[in-house]
């Protein structure tokens, strides 16, 4: 009964962490966006201004600010959301319409349940499963229902195209996040995610025992095999949460707001609440695959093992919830610095780049280990630079042109027309002179 | 005999009646893709029954194949055909159906009949080998079952190339 109890406790231990921020997550996408798109964004909700020459105020306060920065914001936007009138349209399929928020949000509470917050396993992960790798890859693929369903039962030609585009999207892109990760799983030998994190900061780095690699932790990020297939689980994770540039499913100036066209209200917040948790989740995923997890700094020393040792309970947590707020801004940086890609584009990129990509790291990773092994550390990375100038080789031949890509009518046409077009007039008394000619 | 209740029992039950309901849930609907959200809730709770006899990667793999990939796939399929109306599946009655059900019954009681008590009298006995380990499945995989094991991914191999083939626009 104990244990139950236990297991009940770490579950609302995992919860709270993620759920809690999310307000402070939406205000800080809001901000650090206008931020980045030279605007001001959100900073007026919850300031007060006491009047100056009020009875009712005392002396102390009269003519005093109270700034929060707009901290508020996005709880007054959540109170706003909850006392609307909840609309349901009246032609939908009404059960799998109250469902399909409730997926989404099930996937991102459970998505993090095998990450370790601190190297003290009574709190956290709530469950340490063998497979913890996989649940995560197994969890996140799940949420492609929450989108489809309410893609479907919206009974809206854009909802149904938005629900489509998510499945075709999630699918694409789970390929290419498995094989990735499934480099990670060669060089650590462990599908545990705690043994991932202990594997990365106990070892050396790149295994090497010598002088300056002591010092620093082996991360997968460090070492070339890992930083590929990061960069590709990066790509893929701004995929499976249908984040900007990746945010086809609800592409608001084609599909109005694609899946989530005729939700409103709680329902409506419900999508949003699972996908700023699904991020912020993924991006400590990321942290603990590729960066060490609870771990702050790549640094192997006595001094700071101690220090860990005595306060590593509050400290694991603390540089968790430190990465994956940095997660979230290169999320916010990302969606501020490129456009939406194009439905071949998307496909392409996940199909024809992310993938062969993936699985060449794969190879590269599985002959490095091999020589390694049998042959010692030069021989190995002799092979590795072999392996990626291989595959360098192999995208160059491969890749199609930019002048071979067919043009699409519509991209191709003269946006303005040439006679309103403003030229200096140097080129236009050369144009006035030659017009007749 | 008595059957003693315990926690693993009542999880098991809840997990398997979970998943009995959706399967008949499947064949119910009229609804093809009801039909089709109670299979993946039905792969859903299986593989949640796999974990409770702590074969978790077996378990994974249900929901990561089956539940993650295979059943987007079938209502991604579903909803581009748009089988969603329900009148196209309506049934019109037919002699054969009681015929069926009354065969369908007397087979399960004869079933039971031999299958329940043995059930009744086992005991669960701990694994003679981690099977939820994924180093365990892998060995087995890759030593004992090799053969077996590259059969199948040629077999997948040549399904995808045939499906590209079948599938590519004739080039002029």
């Amino acid at each position: 009964m104990q244990d139950v109890l236990a297991a009940f406790g770490r579950a609302i231990l995992l919860i709270l962490p993620i759920f809690g921020p999310v307000p402070v997550i939406i205000w800080w996408e809001r901000r650090l966006l206008s931020w980045m798109q030279d605007r001001i964004g959100p900073n007026r909700t919850g300031n007060i201004t006491f009047s100056r020459n009020s009875r009712m105020i005392p002396s102390f306060l009269k003519g005093k600010k109270i700034k929060l920065f707009g901290l508020l914001q996005s709880i007054a936007d959540g109170i706003k959301l909850f006392l609307k009138e909840d609309i349901m349209p009246s032609k939908t399929d009404k059960l799998l319409f109250i469902v399909a928020p409730f997926i989404a949000l099930f996937v991102s509470f459970t998505l993090g349940a095998t990450v370790p917050f601190s190297g003290d396993l009574r709190f956290t992960p709530v469950a340490d499963v063998n497979i913890g790798l996989l649940y995560v890859l197994a969890i996140s693929s799940l949420g492609a229902y929450g989108l489809v369903l309410a893609g479907y039962s919206s009974n809206n030609k854009y909802s149904l195209i938005g629900g489509l585009r998510a499945s075709a999207q999630l699918i694409s892109y789970e390929l290419a996040m498995g094989v990735s990760l499934a480099s990670i799983v060669m060089m650590s030998g462990s599908l545990k995610l705690t043994d991932i994190v202990n594997q990365q900061q106990n070892t050396p780095l790149y295994n090497l025992n010598f002088a300056p690699f002591t010092l620093i932790a082996n991360w997968n990020i460090l070492s070339p095999m890992g930083f590929v297939s990061g960069i590709v689980f990066f790509i893929c994770m701004l995929a499976e949460t249908n984040r900007p540039p990746f945010d086809l499913p609800e592409a608001e100036n084609e599909l109005v707001a694609g899946y989530h066209t005729e939700y409103s209200t709680k329902r409506w917040a419900l999508f949003m609440m699972a996908e700023y948790m699904a991020m912020f989740v993924f991006s400590m995923i990321w942290f603990t695959i590729f960066m060490g997890g609870y771990h702050l700094l790549p640094v192997r020393s006595e001094f700071l093992d101690g220090i860990e040792q005595k306060v590593g309970f509050l400290l694991g947590p603390l540089s968790m919830m430190l990465k994956g707020a940095f997660g979230l801004s290169v999320y916010i940086w990302v969606r501020a610095t490129f456009p939406r890609l194009r439905y071949d584009q998307l496909m392409n990129l996940g199909w024809k780049f992310l993938l062969p990509l993936s699985v060449g790291n794969l190879m590269i990773t599985a002959s490095w280990i091999f020589a390694n092994r049998v042959y010692g550390n030069a021989v190995g990375w002799g092979v590795v630079c072999i392996g990626y100038a291989i595959l360098g080789i192999v995208w160059l031949r491969t890749r199609r042109k930019k002048q071979d890509e067919k043009q699409f009518g519509s991209r191709s046409i003269d946006m303005v027309v040439s006679s309103v077009r403003i030229s200096s007039p140097e080129i236009a008394a050369v144009a006035d002179a030659t017009e007749g000619l | 005999m008595p059957v003693k209740l315990t926690l693993e029992m009542v999880i098991f039950a809840a997990l398997a009646g979970a998943a009995a309901f959706a399967a008949v849930g499947v064949v119910a609907f009229r609804n093809a893709t009801r039909s089709a959200l109670c299979l993946v809730f039905n792969f859903f709770v299986l593989g949640f029954l796999y974990f409770s006899l702590q074969v978790e990667m077996l378990g994974i793999t249900q929901v990561v194949v089956y539940t993650g990939a295979i059943m987007v796939l079938f209502i991604f399929v579903i909803m581009l055909l748009n089988l969603g109306s329900s009148h196209l599946l309506a049934e019109k009655f037919d002699g054969k159906k009681p015929v069926g059900i009354f065969f369908g019954i007397a087979l399960a009681v004869l079933l039971s009949s031999q299958i329940v008590p043995m059930f009744a009298r086992t005991e669960s006995k701990p694994l003679v080998y981690p099977l939820g380990d994924s180093k365990v499945v892998g060995q087995t995989l890759f030593t004992s079952y090799v053969f077996p094991f590259e059969a199948v991914s040629f077999l997948l191999l040549v399904g995808i190339v045939g499906s590209i083939l079948l599938a590519k626009r004739r080039m002029s």
